[in-house]
C-alpha cells in the first residue's frame, strides 16, 4: 500500500481534490436548496407544501446513481452537454437536498411553537419570524445531522467514478488496473476516504452528546 | 415521442427490467436479512461492553460506515480473487451490501437496546434472570419493537443502493435499462422514467410503512 502512495501519489491528490472539490460544491448547493424547501414544506400555503413534498419524496426515492446517470446520459442528448463531474455534482445535489430538507425539518419542528407565535405577536410576518427567530435556533439542533450528511456525502460522491468524474473512486480503479495491485489500490483510497469521513463523524457524535 | 415509449415498453423489454427489480428485492431481502443477524450480534457485542472485543469491534464498525459502498464492491468483487476467492456477481453483491449494511444495522441495534429502560433490566436481575437472560428474554424484545422503524428505512437504503452494483455488472434493474437503451438511444428516456418510477413506488411504498410504523410507536 506504501507503495501505492509512493508511486500514484499525484494521482491520488488529484482524486482526492476532485472528491473533496464536489462534496463541497454539492454541500452548499444543497443545504441552500434544501433549507428552502424545508421552508416551503413548513409555509402556510398548501400548494407550497405540496410542491415541497412532491420534490422531497421524488429525490428521496430514487437511487443516486439513476439521477446522476439521468443528468449524465439523457441532458447531453437533449439539452445540454455535460461532463462527469457536472452531473456527479448535480445528482449528488438534488439526491442530498432532499434529506438535507427532512433534516432542516426536523429541527425547525423541534423549536418550540411558542417562539413562532412570539414572534407573530410582536408583529413579525411568517417569514420574517422564519428567518430570524426559528431558524436560528433550529440550526443549532441540526449541525450534527449535517455533519452525518456531509459525511454520506463524501461516501456518495464515489458515484462521480461511474461517470468518468476523476474522483478518488475513479483514480482507485485508474490505480488498481494499472498496478495491478488491487487490493492495495482500494485500500489506499480507502485510507484517504476515512481521512476526510472519520474525523467528522467522529466530531459529530461528540457534538450530539453535548448538546443532548 | 410517445411512440418511442410504445416501442420501449415491449412486453419483452418489461418482462426483463421487472426480472431486474426481482434481482434488486433478491439481493436487497437476503442483504437485510444477513445484515440483521450480523448486526445484532455486532450491536449486543457493542452494548455490552466487553474488554477488548467491544472496543475493536467499534473501530471496525466505524471503518466500513465511513467507506462508500462502492469501495466494498470492489473489494469483494475484484479484491478478493487476488486472495484466492472468486466470487460470482449476485454472491459478491450480496456479501458487500450484508458487511456494508450489518454496520449500519449494529448502530441501530445499540440505540435500540439503549432506547429500552435501564429499570427493565435491573428488575429482571432483581427477580432472578442473569445479565444475558435479562438481555435475551426482557430487554432485546422491547429493543426489538423500537427498531424497526430504522431497520425499514435502512431497508429502503440498501433497495436504492443495489444500483451501485450495476458496477461490478449485476443485472438488476439500472443495469438492464442500460442494456436495453444500447440497442436504440430512442428508448434513453422510456428507459429512465420506467427504471425511476420503479425505484420510487418500492422505495415510496416502503417509506410510508416506516412512518405508519413509527407513528403507531409514539
Amino acid at each position: 500500500m506504501i507503495s501505492i502512495f509512493q508511486n500514484y501519489g499525484g494521482t491520488l491528490l488529484y482524486g482526492l481534490g476532485q472528491t473533496l472539490l464536489c462534496s463541497l460544491i454539492a454541500l452548499v448547493l444543497s443545504l441552500i436548496i434544501g433549507t428552502f424547501f424545508a421552508l416551503l414544506e413548513e409555509s402556510p400555503s398548501k400548494f407550497a407544501r405540496g410542491i415541497a413534498r412532491v420534490y422531497i419524496e421524488i429525490f428521496r426515492n430514487i437511487p443516486l446513481l439513476v439521477i446522476t446517470m439521468f443528468f449524465f446520459v439523457v441532458f447531453p442528448l437533449y439539452v445540454v452537454k455535460m461532463n462527469g463531474f457536472t452531473a456527479g455534482t448535480i445528482g449528488l445535489t438534488l439526491y442530498t437536498s432532499s434529506f438535507i430538507a427532512e433534516t432542516v425539518r426536523a429541527g425547525i419542528k423541534s423549536v418550540d411553537p411558542g417562539q413562532m407565535e412570539g414572534a407573530r405577536a410582536n408583529g413579525l410576518s411568517f417569514w420574517q419570524s422564519m428567518r430570524y427567530i426559528v431558524l436560528p435556533q433550529a440550526f443549532r439542533y441540526v449541525i450534527p445531522p449535517l455533519g452525518n450528511q456531509f459525511v454520506n456525502l463524501v461516501k456518495n460522491s464515489s458515484t462521480l467514478a461511474f461517470v468518468g468524474g476523476f474522483d478518488l473512486m475513479y483514480q482507485g480503479n485508474v490505480i488498481a488496473s494499472s498496478s495491478l495491485q488491487t487490493i492495495a489500490a482500494y485500500s489506499a483510497i480507502g485510507v484517504l476516504y476515512l481521512v476526510i469521513t472519520l474525523p467528522i463523524s467522529y466530531y459529530m457524535r461528540y457534538l450530539e452528546k453535548r448538546l443532548a | 415521442m410517445l411512440q418511442n415509449f410504445i416501442n420501449a415498453y415491449s412486453p419483452d423489454n418489461l418482462r426483463y427490467l421487472f426480472g431486474g427489480l426481482g434481482i434488486t428485492l433478491l439481493v436487497s431481502v437476503i442483504s437485510i436479512i444477513g445484515s440483521f443477524i450480523i448486526g445484532a450480534i455486532l450491536g449486543v457485542i457493542r452494548y455490552v461492553k466487553i474488554k477488548y472485543v467491544s472496543a475493536i469491534v467499534g473501530v471496525v464498525i466505524d471503518v466500513i460506515r465511513n467507506l462508500p459502498l462502492i469501495l466494498i464492491l470492489f473489494f469483494t468483487y475484484f479484491g478478493l480473487p487476488n486472495l484466492g476467492v472468486k466470487p460470482e456477481i449476485i454472491p459478491a453483491a450480496i456479501l458487500a451490501m450484508t458487511i456494508f449494511e450489518s454496520t449500519m444495522l449494529a448502530e441501530i441495534v445499540r440505540s435500540g437496546i439503549q432506547a429500552v429502560d435501564s429499570g427493565q433490566m435491573e428488575g429482571a436481575r432483581a427477580n432472578g434472570l442473569t445479565y444475558w437472560q435479562g438481555l435475551w428474554y426482557i430487554v432485546l424484545p422491547q429493543a426489538l419493537v423500537k427498531m424497526i422503524p430504522a431497520i425499514v428505512s435502512q431497508f429502503i437504503s440498501l433497495v436504492k443502493d443495489t444500483s451501485l452494483a450495476t458496477i461490478i455488472l449485476l443485472p438488476e434493474m439500472l443495469f438492464r435499462s442500460q442494456i436495453i437503451y444500447g440497442q436504440n438511444t430512442n428508448y434513453i428516456i422510456p428507459m429512465f422514467v420506467a427504471i425511476a418510477a420503479m425505484y420510487f413506488v418500492v422505495c415510496y411504498l416502503l417509506s410510508l410503512l416506516a412512518r405508519h410504523l413509527e407513528k403507531r410507536q409514539a
